[in-house]
């Protein structure tokens, strides 16, 4: 608009000595002020989201404080703070990574079967089946797996026990009501699934044609074209949704603490006992008071390291391949 | 080490759209053949039916018979995977792998269908590869860098380089150098006519003056109108399409009159 409008002026006297025109100096105010409003919403949107983040850092650090000064015999379980949180942190990071172990090959597969291996009409469908899948509420896996998958897996574990028992995580005497940790994992596994995959998918479904081409046109099978083009490229992204399928394990609260009858920590995958630090929060919290209040607290602090623990080293990873994600 | 092809009859389907009708056409071995003709004449589709690339596409199909050396590529027998291996493609836009290195990208054919190869035996397949592709000079000393960060006319060459890696019967160059400067262009083609000692070689271009240079013989293709199937009008020594072309599309056409 701007050129028309200097087009229109008369850039030269007479004598043809050009003059000056406000062409350059002119600014479309609508456009400019529409700008700044954008880039403030978007500045603001940042710090919303550092602020929010610093403020549950903050509520969590001056809550749990009360556990630092506390006399150990005080900590629930008698042995200190450490004693009490480190058999939940272990619960936890099991119980997330059996889920991961298990969703993130088959979401990959799940994915790629979309993206890659299914008529059109059929992956569109399929896609929006594992999308829903995300949209059920926790509660609702935490029933099913407490009263559908927990009594037929007690089955399996009796079976674990007696034949591979001598494998300590599968040691017995297995659980009767099938509520162990395994479970749980399989349930948290379910959960996650849907998120995995549908990330993946769109990763994957964003793989440049041209690079497909080229590995297809070499000679490559689908497998190994796949193997070539889509996954290296996806890497990234599949970590990444990896990742938010583990924060969103670590965190889940309702599932485990229906599943999971909890207890001492223990190396057997197949009997109850085990806990994790959100079934544990949220099964303790409401007759909590004074310095239990304070533990729970410092345990949900705990969480919240491991979760930024785990996406910074999820980030360490996918940077150490920048060179060669195709970025440049 | 080359192989001619012979098409008989040949019909090109988007699903039931035909975009090429009835191309009939003998390519030597050992020679530099062009096609060129407008946008949209059916050109690139008619080289992506030479190894089979055509099918990638859903729904697209052919009719017809393309002979290398006397077999059928479209035979039902005939794995379109093994096609592609003696049939190589460079593409339009240079398509290295960009996570890879430019020595697995060299490598990357030869790994295909789990062959093994010794680190010896590789190490000189990709030195021979890329010298046959005039990189080598610009890239050995940087051969475990990825192959995205070289220029647009080197990642041409890589992607040459990574194509007669598989010592292929064929090679096809769709537009390769539509993307690239003058220089580039020049070693492109300059590597195009020794190519030509070793394989058959296909190219697609838009430039008229490149397929003078470079080609032995020359095709026209051309279109009737929007939606109507594209067609091979007249086929003959690059230099008789140039200067006495039978067609009067033909002379048109490389006249400059249109396109």
């Amino acid at each position: 608009m701007t050129s028309v409008r200097g087009a229109q002026r008369p850039t030269s006297d007479p004598k043809g000595t050009p003059v000056a025109t406000t062409t350059l100096t002119r600014r479309d105010a609508a456009g400019k002020s529409g700008d700044r409003v954008f880039s403030g919403a978007a500045l603001g949107a940042g710090i919303l989201i550092l602020v929010v983040l610093f403020g549950v850092a903050v509520f969590l650090i001056i809550q749990a404080l009360p556990v630092l000064g506390a006399d150990p015999a005080d900590i629930t379980g008698g042995e200190g703070f450490g004693a009490y949180i480190f058999p939940i942190v272990v619960g936890t990071v099991i119980a997330a990574a059996i889920a991961l172990l298990l969703a993130t090959p088959l979401g990959i597969g799940v994915a790629l079967f979309i993206s890659h291996y299914a008529p059109r009409r059929l992956a569109m469908t399929f896609g929006y089946l594992v999308d829903l899948l995300a949209a059920i509420p926790s509660v609702v896996y935490g029933a099913w797996g407490y009263a559908v998958l927990a009594p037929r897996l007690a089955v399996v574990y009796g079976w674990l026990a007696e034949n591979l028992g001598w494998i300590p995580l599968f040691a017995g005497p297995a659980s009767q009501t099938g509520k162990t940790i395994l479970t749980a994992g399989i349930v948290l596994a379910v959960m996650v699934l849907p998120i995995i995959t549908s990330l993946s998918r769109e990763i994957f479904l964003q793989t440049p044609t041209l690079h497909e081409e080229a590995a297809l046109a070499m000679g490559a099978t689908r497998l190994e074209m796949i193997r070539m083009a889509v996954l290296p490229f996806a890497r990234a992204g599949i970590v990444s949704a990896a990742m938010l399928g583990l924060g969103r394990a670590l965190g889940e609260t309702m599932a485990v603490a229906l599943v999971l009858s909890g207890g001492a920590l223990t190396a057997s995958l197949i009997q109850s006992g085990n806990q994790t630090i959100a079934a544990e929060i949220a099964l303790n919290f409401p007759e909590a008071y004074g310095l239990r209040l304070s533990e729970l607290i410092a345990a949900g602090l705990v969480l919240f390291v491991i979760t930024l623990a785990v996406n910074i080293i999820a980030r360490w990873i996918i940077s150490r391949h920048r060179e060669f994600s195709g970025a440049n | 080490m080359s192989k001619r092809i012979d098409v008989k009859d040949l019909n090109v389907y988007y699903s039931k759209f035909l975009a090429v009708e009835d191309v009939n056409i003998s390519i030597e071995a050992r020679s530099v053949t062009a096609f060129i003709g407008p946008s949209g004449c059916g050109k690139s589709t008619f080289l992506r039916t030479l190894n089979r690339m055509h099918e990638v596409i859903p729904g697209a199909h052919v009719e017809g018979e393309v002979l290398l050396d006397g077999d059928d590529l479209y035979d039902p027998a005939v794995d379109p995977v093994t096609v592609r291996g003696q049939v190589g493609m460079v593409f339009q836009r240079p398509n290295p792998f960009p996570t890879m290195s430019i020595r697995d990208n060299v490598l990357a054919g030869v790994k295909l269908n789990n062959k093994r190869i010794s680190r010896s035996d590789a190490d000189a397949l990709v030195e021979k590869s890329l010298r046959g592709a005039n990189l080598w000079n610009e890239v050995k000393d940087r051969l475990g860098r990825p192959g995205s960060g070289l220029s647009g006319g080197q990642q041409q060459r890589l992607c040459i380089a990574r194509a007669i890696a598989v010592s292929p019967q064929v090679i096809l160059m769709d537009e390769p150098c539509s993307a690239l400067d003058p220089i580039s262009t020049l070693a492109i083609e300059d590597l195009i006519n020794e190519l030509k000692a070793d394989y058959t070689v296909v190219i697609v271009t838009h430039n008229m003056q490149q397929a003078a240079r470079v080609s032995d013989k020359t095709a026209f293709f051309n279109i009737a109108g929007t939606g109507k199937p594209g067609k091979l009008i007249e086929y003959a020594d690059t230099t008789t399409i140039f200067n006495k072309p039978l067609q009067k599309s033909t002379e048109d056409y490389v006249s400059g009159r249109f396109g």
